[in-house]
Order: C-alpha cells, then structure tokens, then sequence
C-alpha cells in the first residue's frame, strides 16, 4: 500500500512541476508564434513519457533509497565509526569513512540524475557524437563526488565555506584561460545540472545528519553549503577532462603527421572542426 | 545505488531490512529513467527546438525575451524544493517577531524570497538568450557575476549567505533543464554564425549564477 501511495504522490509532485511549463508553452505558441506544434501527438506522447517516467523514476527513488541513504548519513557521523585520538577527541582525519561515503554518494546520486542524462544526449547531439554520454556523465559525477567530499571536510573542521568557493572559483577561472573553447559553456551549464531531484535530497540530508552530530556544529548554519560545492567541482573535473582529451589528441595529430591543428578553428561549425574527444570510459 | 549495498555490507556489518521493498524500488528506478528519455526524444527536445526555430523565423526579440523570462519565472515560483527552502528561511526570519505577527511576516518573507529566485532564474533565461542571439563569449559574464557575488557576500548576513549559495543549485527543475537546453542548442542553430555547441549551451550555468546574487542582494536590502 505504501508502495501505491509513493507512485500517486510523486505522480501528482511531478504533474505540478509539469503545469506551469505548459502554460507558458501553450500560451507563447497559441498567441504568439500563432503556429500549430508540429507533431503535436507525438509531443504529446512525450510529455506523458516525461511525467510518468519522472513519477516512477521518484517513486522507486524514495522507496528503496532515500531512506537508505539518510539513515546511512546518520549512522556515519556517529562515534562508533569514527577515529577517536588519545584524547577521545576526534580529529580531521579521524573521519574516513565519512569522507569516503560522501564521495560515493555524490558521484553515485549524480551518474542517477535524469537531467545530467539529458544534457548529456543533447551535448552528443550537438557536437556530432565527439562528447561522449558516459565519459560527460562521470566526468561530472567525479567532480561531485569531490565536492560533497570537500563539503563534508568542511563541515568537520568548520571552515568558512565563502573560502573554499573563492578558491575554487579562482581555480575555475585559469582553467577557463587554457581549456578548449568550444567545453567552456558545457562545463558551467554541468555545475548546476548535477543538483536536481536525486543529489540534492541525500546531500542536504548528508549535511544536516553530519552537522547534527558533529560537537559544535549547527544544523542551520553548517549543514547548507554541501550543495555550493556540488555545483561548483563538476565545472573544473569537465574543464580538466576536455584539457586531457585535448592534449592527447594534439600528441595524437603530431604523431600521425596529420593536417591542420588540433584545435585551430574550434569556433567554426562543429562538423568540420577538429573536436576535442571527451574519452570513453 | 551500489554504494549503499557496499557500505550496507561492508562498514555496518547489518542485514538490510526489507530487500524485496529495495529492489522493487530499484526496478522502478529503471523503468521511470527508460521513459523518461523516450519522453525527451519525443517531446521535449522537438518542442523546444521547434520553438527556439519558430521565434528565429519570426525575428522578434521582445517576445523571444518575454518567452525566457516567463519559462524561467514560472517553472522555478512553482518549485517544490525552492517552496521547502523558503518556508524554512521564512520560519527563522520570524522567530524574533511578535507572536501575533509571526504568521503574516513568515508567509510575506516565504512569498519574498520564492520571488526574488523565480526573477533571478527569469533574468538568468532572458541574460542567457540574448547571449546566443548576440554572441556574447561567456566566461566574461560568468566570472563577473560570480565576482560580485564575492563582493557582496560579507554584506550579507550570515544565515542568508549559506541559503544563498544554495538556492543556485537548488532552482533547476528536471524537466526545465532538458527545455532549456533544447531552447538554447536550437537558437543556436538557427541564427547564422552559432555553433551549438559553443553557444547553445550555458543557459544553466546563468541560471545557477543570478539566484546566488539577486538572495544576496535581497538578504542585504531585506534583513
């Protein structure tokens, strides 16, 4: 029975979140652009696909593991698993397991997030199948993994978070300088597409169960902030991986003795220029 | 989904309660995520390129623009997580009030703050398009914009700060996101000159960017 109600609850949750998207659709297309949908059946059809697709996706979701994954948060902060030092007091690095569960859940929640999945068929698309959809995909779940690995550091040692941003973002800015043109919208666009409906749940459920049992740490003011840095990494792990592929496919060109550089005309159209290979992994 | 099976095992030494409940949830996983990506090749993806086509072909900009704004404004007011996030911000804004007044002052703050994102998220869509209309490059916007962001960020006060950063990630919608890019790659293809990918791409990084700045500057002007 729970099961049934888990299935219409997220079908209505998702009904609410389609509504408003088709008012404005149908609104501009019928007053506006004054021109039939092509296809509308099938348009049709695919919203139905959309939402009863998303309801199922959500309800499997918080049957089998939201509750998973929350309890195991909790139990993780709690002191049977962590490394006490001499003095009973734990340290840092005291917290591996911590650490390490907070990397799996990143990347996992984030390889499981269906608007990843999507962005990352239409980057195939658009770039003629040089961007592959897993090589895109675990390059950003990766960087996700560091950043919820990082925000919970942060949480256990109590930095301010405004730092570890600054930082990041100064990182992100010299990757921009040398990272191949034609990557650089992707990557920021991959930031705020990690955090949806599947990574931001666990996560703030990670960050709040961590500042909850960690001694001086409020719930309100240290358990945010996770989500900051899930946003944030995924930019420069798909940055660095395009500056990988980049530079092996250079060494690759030099070596063949091929013509025409690596990545000279990056800014014409895609088909004729060199691109940069997200590698297959 | 993996992990929390190895770590079930491994690190916890537990049985799992109810396997046949985790698994029929896994299954479901499955299914939901198979129909959803035939849902965006057959809906989403056409509509929103067929749109993004239909207003090149029409040539107004004014109306392009309203288009962005109202997608933008409309899918994130109505977002369950961002509704979640405000009612709680509003809960602890009004701790310090009057009793009497505590109802009326949370649910304005609560209407406040879901406005101020869904016209950040607007203005991100609207900043976003005119950028692949007139081909802006877009690390100069991003950057700049994060860069403010750190100006503002020690004015703001301190519990804004952490709801702030957060709402970025927090405001794009699964079914926005595939729109959204399908609206950007098919602009861009449309108008001479825009590679899609080059261009097409980057409507959600300005839609995680404007949320952080415009809570700042609510926070900083409000509380």
């Amino acid at each position: 029975m729970t099961f049934l109600w888990a299935l219409v609850w997220s079908f209505v949750a998702t009904l609410r979140d389609v509504l408003p998207i088709s008012i404005v659709i149908l609104f501009f297309q019928v007053l506006v652009l004054r021109r039939p949908i092509a296809n509308w059946e099938r348009v049709l059809a695919g919203f139905a696909c959309v939402t009863l697709g998303l309801a199922v996706f959500l309800a499997g979701l918080e049957i089998a593991l939201f509750p998973l994954g929350e309890a195991m948060a909790r139990q993780l902060a709690s002191p049977a698993l962590v490394q006490l030092d001499h003095g009973g007091f734990a340290p840092w690095y005291g917290y591996y397991w911590t650490y390490l569960f907070a990397f799996m859940i990143g990347f996992s929640a984030t390889i499981a997030e269906p608007a990843l999945l999507a962005v990352a068929i239409k980057a195939n698309q658009a770039s003629g199948g040089t961007i592959h959809i897993w090589g895109l995909r675990s390059a950003v779940a990766i960087g996700s993994g560091i950043g919820v690995t990082l925000g919970a550091f942060r949480i256990v040692t109590g930095l301010p978070l405004p730092y570890f941003l600054l930082a990041g973002y100064l990182f992100v800015i010299v990757q921009t300088y040398f990272a191949p043109k034609q990557i650089i919208p992707l990557a920021y666009d991959s930031g705020g597409v990690t955090t949806s409906t599947v990574t931001v749940p666990l996560v703030t459920a990670l960050g709040l169960g961590l500042a909850a049992h960690i001694p001086g740490r409020n719930a309100l003011a240290d358990g945010f902030g996770m989500i900051a840095l899930a946003v944030l990494f995924p930019v420069i792990t798909v940055l660095g991986y395009a500056q990988i592929a980049q530079s092996l496919n250079v060494r690759q060109l030099r070596a063949s003795r091929s013509v025409g550089g690596g990545g000279g005309h990056l800014t014409k159209g895609l088909s004729q220029a060199h691109p940069t290979t997200m590698g297959d992994s | 989904m993996l992990t929390v099976a190895l770590f079930q095992g491994l690190v916890f030494r537990q049985p799992l309660e109810n396997v046949s409940q985790v698994l029929i949830g896994l299954g479901l996983v499955i299914v939901g995520l198979s129909l959803f990506v035939v849902g965006l090749q057959l809906g989403l993806f056409p509509l929103g390129e067929a749109m993004a086509h239909d207003f090149a072909r029409k040539g107004s900009l004014p109306w392009l623009i309203a288009f962005a704004f109202a997608l933008g404004f409309g899918t994130t007011f109505a977002e369950p997580a961002l509704i979640a996030i405000a009612g709680k911000v509003a809960a602890i804004k009004a701790l310090g009030a009057a009793a009497e007044q505590q109802d009326a002052l949370r649910e304005s703050y609560a209407l406040a703050l879901r406005m101020t994102v869904a016209a950040a998220v607007g203005t991100a869509l609207v900043v976003g398009v005119l950028r692949i209309v007139l081909g802006w490059p877009i690390h100069y916007w991003i950057m700049s914009g994060y860069a403010v962001v750190f100006v503002l960020t020690p004015f703001a006060p301190r519990e804004i700060v952490a709801v702030a950063y957060d709402s970025g990630g927090v405001t794009t919608s699964t079914i926005t996101v595939p729109l959204a890019t399908a609206l950007g790659v098919g602009l861009a293809s449309s108008i001479k000159g825009r590679s899609p990918l080059l261009d097409g791409f980057g409507l959600i990084a300005f839609a995680s960017l404007t949320p952080i700045l415009f809570v700042l500057v609510w926070g900083i002007l409000w509380a």
